[in-house]
């Protein structure tokens, strides 16, 4: 596969109330996007450890995207909230594993924001398209 | 009343009839659902996508199908009509007649055997004719109920005596040529008259040429593009060749008073804008063309979806309505002469197809079923209501909603039966409980110690079957890791599929499940209920989401839509495999509702609730009651609005279940369904409340147009409220100019606010008619004055109004005395001398909104009025459960439709006050003491206080000590699972999504990338 073929492979967890919901507002405003990522669904951003994120960029993950409601919308008062602050010492973490910070986004999308949601999509695939595969592939993974 | 009977009868089985019944039976009445057709559904189960969304219809209509199947409390009655009714309110005999059938419903397993042996072709009726279905068939693949049925007037065996095939081919003996039609009585308390509209016979009207085989009616059109319709989603021309320019004309049965049709039909600009895009969809290269008089985008989200077919999809609409489609005798051709809206003169235009907009008009069945009930019809045939009253018959016990009262869509539809079902069961509130029964799910099977999981990948008809190589991925899912059967269905969510479920974990002894279709975030409920009965554990089941994550968003690249549906269902399976069963508790919860805002949507709601006997408060910032309404002092039908709100002012302060609190307002809120706790704060009140569900009918108010058109600048230029208080006061303008879409339609507020123009007819009529020598000028871009109040408009005109078109790009210029406009068909300037102008203003949305929506963890939409879940199915209620709303702090609306949707929104609130327990969620989390170590870091994170420390006395072998551990409460966990990404130790897990089953989801992730 020569290096413009090279599509990246993105995992973006998602909250079932806001970004779950953007994503499938996505789908039905039919708002194309890049077959680049996959979803996890959680019931509230704040449920992500940081260890399902890494593990997410040792199994191959070019960019991790973490998603949830906006401050203030919660489904659950203030648990993305929490996903704020997790999420700084994320970015600290993989600074120090000397990972780009391109290749790790926290973003609030509601529910009826799906084309927001796949705009997010293409903007992350082509920004990560730039950099190239992440450093923390294992062998053997495009 | 002597006697009540707690039982409805619904006459009707479209979305109305099934709302209704959904309500009614889930608030503890029992329910028949009576349809004249061999299949519930109605014209909805028609429609290939529904406005403004493009949301596939059969999507949203079969669960809805499906759960009507399943209610233990409604008894279905199809192929029946109602021939009798006699009785009085409480205690009614409906008589009933079954038709023939010639199957056994109890025998029939609706494998279609029969179907390939009968030989006889007759026009398919779902397809609109368009091809054959045979003479013993099933209306359609996901119908309710799943029984074939023999089509007497074509049945060679019932016609001639011969043939007998049917009965051959069946090997379960259900075939009955002696069955014959059966009469029943049902005692009821009240009943429910909905049997909806037909559309407009075009052949009616001959200049429209419908006998030309490229002239097809809306529905005919609507069925050629759904992929279950006559051509697989292929629109296709009498050659066989697909069109490459379509034209379409509205109006046609609608609008017409030459004819008799004098209503507006309110869908079918909006059916036609979603028709045109969605066949541009299918071919890019499409050229579509809406003739139109108006646009009528009046409903929310329309004039966006408008606005996006005109600007972004390149539809083009024509304000010009052709006299008819001409034949070219030489060529067969069909085009179109109409005039042209730039004053350049009459033009001639060819299409490929035209497609008639046809109206909807009420059916005789309708008639007949009107004068049976005895109730009164209006001179357009719809059934006879009051603006106050929009869902009360003439009489009493007996309601009506949905199209046979007016022409509307089905948002309007669904509200107006969950409002007729709060009325019936108003009456019957005594009886609830009387005549139900409760579901039963079969025991738990053994789960077993090998893992044995199922999955089926859903087609979704060409939804996912056209993008998505279903079988690859049927194959692939086979070949992952304890999954032992695998399989595709058309529709997964038919009721055929759905009870095929139980069968195939019997037959495969199944004990995990996994669905490769749609969202869970709207399926999975029912396919979890259907594990339920299938004796499985309902969390032992997993969506794949390979619809709107995947074939709606790669359209155009099949190759990595099927990679990544076979990743989807990859990571769904592994994570389906560790899935656990898990079970809820029984809560007690509160059974009052508060509902904020005391206008006529908030005082209907509060009314609905108090007279089924639940405790209400109602909330009102302002000194008095009354809302928006108080500002004008008419209604459409010439009563005044003091003589409409009075009365029911008096009534909701009378109840003795209404609390009132007038200048009060909610300061804060937490809690959810069942238990909500909030604070009052106002004049005479600052205390504490709780209470089990909320209803929002904050309303909206009048936009002060400061900055458009002059207003402000001049103090004979003011608002149609303004001007409804000057005309009480006696006004002795003579030129009066009214501007229609007064800051409104534009970016700032890009919606429609829906009831201006009728405001407008109505303003303009009363200042004709008290001086008739009075000129009144209405300059409008598109006069809205839908369904019934297109009256207003004719008679508007008749009255000598003078109207004008502007549009957006040159709005008309004002000075004191003085408008400039525009004339496009006469291409020039005209000045108009004014004494006073009037502006028709949109409804905008109070500021409260802002804070209440985050206390209620709801939505607002891109025009800050509250979110509802679904646009077109769930009208009146919020994403977050026990939270609804009424009026138009929805969207902006006329006063029926306030009324209907209060209605509503109490009809689905006492669906949830009428139980005697709620449920926890099953999905709580726990604490594993033995690896807790009692640092309260789950107490600081979690917003519901459910982890608590406790103090412990720990035994060990060599000591005993006193220590605090962290504890859940089941009851007020509500499963974000916050504390368990927070625990350092890994104490808690977060049931369903464990730290396993996630982590089990990014290992499947890597397989396969």
């Amino acid at each position: 596969m020569t290096e413009q073929e090279w599509t990246p492979k993105i995992v973006a967890f998602c909250c079932n109330w806001c970004s779950y919901g953007g994503a499938d507002t996505a789908g039905m405003g039919r708002f194309q996007q890049p077959a680049s990522t996959r979803v996890i669904r959680v019931m509230c951003s704040g449920r992500i450890d940081p260890l399902h994120v890494f593990n997410a960029f040792l199994e191959g993950a070019d960019a991790v995207l973490v998603t949830g409601c906006h401050i203030g919308d919660c489904h659950y008062v203030n648990g993305n909230e929490k996903t704020r602050v997790r999420f700084e010492f994320l970015e600290e973490m993989l600074q120090q594993l000397g990972l780009e910070p391109e290749r790790l986004h926290l973003k609030w999308i509601s529910a009826s924001e799906g084309e927001k949601f796949a705009n997010f999509i293409k903007d992350v695939t082509a920004k990560v398209k730039e950099l190239g595969p992440s450093p923390l592939k294992p062998a053997g993974v495009k | 009343m002597s006697k009540l009977v707690g039982a409805v009868a619904i006459a009707g089985g479209g979305i109305a009839g099934i709302q209704s019944a959904i309500d009614l039976a889930s608030s503890g009445l029992k329910v028949y659902l009576i349809e004249s057709n061999t299949t519930i559904g109605g014209k909805m189960a028609q429609m290939d996508k529904t406005f403004p969304t493009l949301d596939c219809s059969m999507c949203t209509l079969s669960p809805k199908l499906a759960e009507v199947a399943r209610h233990p409390n409604i008894e279905l009655m199809t192929y029946s009509e109602i021939t009798g009714i006699t009785g009085e309110p409480g205690d009614f005999t409906v008589t009933v007649k079954n038709k023939a059938t010639y199957v056994d419903p109890d025998k029939c397993t609706a494998c279609g055997l029969c179907v390939s042996k009968c030989p006889v072709k007759v026009p398919d009726e779902y397809n609109e004719g368009q091809n054959n279905r045979k003479a013993i068939y099933l209306a359609f693949p996901q119908a309710v109920p799943r029984v074939f049925t023999i089509d007497a007037e074509h049945c060679l065996y019932l016609t001639k005596g011969k043939c007998g095939n049917c009965q051959k081919a069946c090997e379960n003996d259900a075939i009955n040529y002696e069955d014959t039609d059966k009469e029943v009585d049902i005692n009821v308390g009240s009943i429910i008259l909905n049997t909806g509209f037909e559309p407009y016979d075009a052949s009616n009207l001959e200049q429209y040429r419908v006998d030309h085989p490229n002239v097809v009616t809306s529905l005919e059109f609507e069925r050629q593009l759904s992929s279950s319709g006559p051509f697989e989603g292929h629109v296709t021309l009498a050659d066989g060749t697909h069109p490459k320019a379509i034209a379409w004309i509205q109006c046609v049965g609608s609008r017409s008073p030459e004819i008799g049709r004098k209503t507006c039909s309110s869908v079918c600009c909006m059916y036609a804008t979603k028709e045109a895009m969605v066949a541009m969809e299918h071919d890019l290269d499409l050229e579509t063309t809406i003739f139109n008089i108006d646009v009528r985008a009046f409903g929310k989200g329309f004039e966006e979806f408008y606005q996006k077919a005109r600007n972004e999809k390149g539809i083009r609409f024509v304000h010009s309505r052709p006299s008819g489609v001409e034949v070219d005798p030489v060529t067969d051709n069909i085009s179109l002469k109409y005039e042209a809206e730039d004053g350049s003169g009459i033009k001639h235009e060819e299409f490929d197809m035209i497609v008639l907009s046809i109206g909807l008009t009420p059916s005789e069945s309708s008639k007949n079923l009107a004068q049976i009930a005895g109730v009164e019809m209006d001179d357009n045939d719809f059934v006879k209501t009051k603006i106050d009253s929009p869902l009360e018959t003439s009489k009493p016990g007996i309601f009506v909603c949905g199209a046979m009262q007016a022409p509307k869509d089905i948002p309007d539809t669904v509200a107006d039966a969950s409002g007729a079902a709060s009325k019936a069961s108003s009456l019957l509130s005594s009886e609830r409980g009387t005549l139900v029964t409760e579901k039963k799910y079969p025991p738990e099977k053994e789960m077993g110690d090998e893992i044995r999981t199922g999955v089926i990948v859903c087609r979704c008809g060409i939804n996912i079957g056209n993008i998505v190589d279903v079988p690859d991925v049927v194959e692939y899912a086979k070949t992952l890791p304890h999954v032992v059967f695998a399989k595709e269905e058309v529709y997964a969510c038919s009721t055929d599929s759905l009870e095929g479920i139980a069968d195939l974990v019997r037959e495969h002894n199944l004990n995990h499940m996994v669905v490769a279709s749609c969202t869970p975030r709207t399926h999975e409920p029912l396919f979890r209920e259907t594990l339920m009965e299938a004796g499985l554990n309902p969390y032992l089941f997993e969506l794949a989401n390979i619809r709107e994550h995947c074939s709606w968003v790669h359209q155009n690249n099949k190759k990595e839509a099927t990679k990544k549906a076979r990743d989807i269902v990859r990571m769904s399976v592994s994570r389906a495999n560790l899935l656990q069963p898990l079970y809820k508790e029984k809560l007690e919860f509160n059974n009052n509702a508060l509902v904020i805002g005391g206008g006529i949507a908030g005082m209907n709601a509060a009314l609905d609730i108090g007279e089924k006997g639940f405790k209400v408060t109602l909330l009102e910032k302002e000194s008095g009651l009354g809302g928006m309404l108080l500002k004008f002092t008419h209604l459409q039908d010439g009563r005044t609005t003091k003589e409409v709100l009075e009365p029911l002012i008096q009534k909701v302060e009378s109840n003795p279940n209404i609390t009132v609190h007038k200048e009060t307002e909610l300061t804060e809120q937490e809690g959810s369904m069942g238990n909500f706790k909030g604070h009052i704060k106002g004049a005479n009140i600052d205390e504490d409340i709780e209470f089990g569900v909320a209803i929002i009918a904050t309303g909206a108010n009048e936009f002060e147009p400061e900055g458009y058109f002059s207003y402000g600048e001049y103090s004979n230029i003011i608002t149609q409220s303004q001007l409804e208080q000057r005309l009480d006061e006696g006004l002795d303008a003579k030129n009066v100019v009214i501007i229609q879409c007064a800051g409104g339609r534009n970016d700032d507020r890009p919606y429609c606010s829906r009831a201006c123009c009728t405001v407008a007819m109505k303003n303009a009529i009363r200042l004709k008619e008290s001086d008739p020598d009075r000129n009144v000028t209405i300059l409008y871009r598109d006069i809205r004055t839908f369904g019934v109040w297109e009256e207003l408009y004719t008679k508007a005109r008749e009255l000598g109004m003078v109207f004008m078109r502007y549009s957006e790009d040159k709005e008309p210029e004002v000075s004191e005395k003085t408008v400039r406009v525009f004339d496009h068909l006469m291409n020039m300037d005209f000045e108009i001398n004014y004494d006073l102008m009037v502006l028709s203003t949109p409804m905008v949305t109070p500021e409260t909104n802002e804070l209440l929506a985050p206390m209620f963890k709801v939505t607002l939409d891109a025009n800050r009025f509250f979110l509802e879940a679904h646009i077109k199915l769930r009208p009146v209620e919020c994403a977050t459960d026990g939270v609804f709303l009424a009026g138009t702090s929805q969207a902006p609306k006329l006063v029926d439709e306030s009324v209907s949707q209060a209605s509503a929104a109490a009809s689905r609130a006492c669906t949830i006050l009428s139980r005697d327990f709620l449920e926890s969620i099953g999905n709580v989390s726990v604490v594993d003491p033995d690896l807790c170590i009692g640092c309260g870091r789950c107490t600081l994170v979690c917003p519901y206080k459910a982890p608590e420390l406790k103090e412990v006395t720990v035994e060990t072998e060599e000591i005993v000590y006193i220590t605090k551990k962290s504890e859940i409460n089941p009851a007020v966990c509500k499963g974000c699972g916050c504390c368990a990404a927070e625990c350092p130790t890994g104490a808690i897990t977060a049931r369903h999504f464990t730290t396993p089953q996630i982590m089990a989801v990014v290992k499947a992730y890597g397989e396969g990338i």
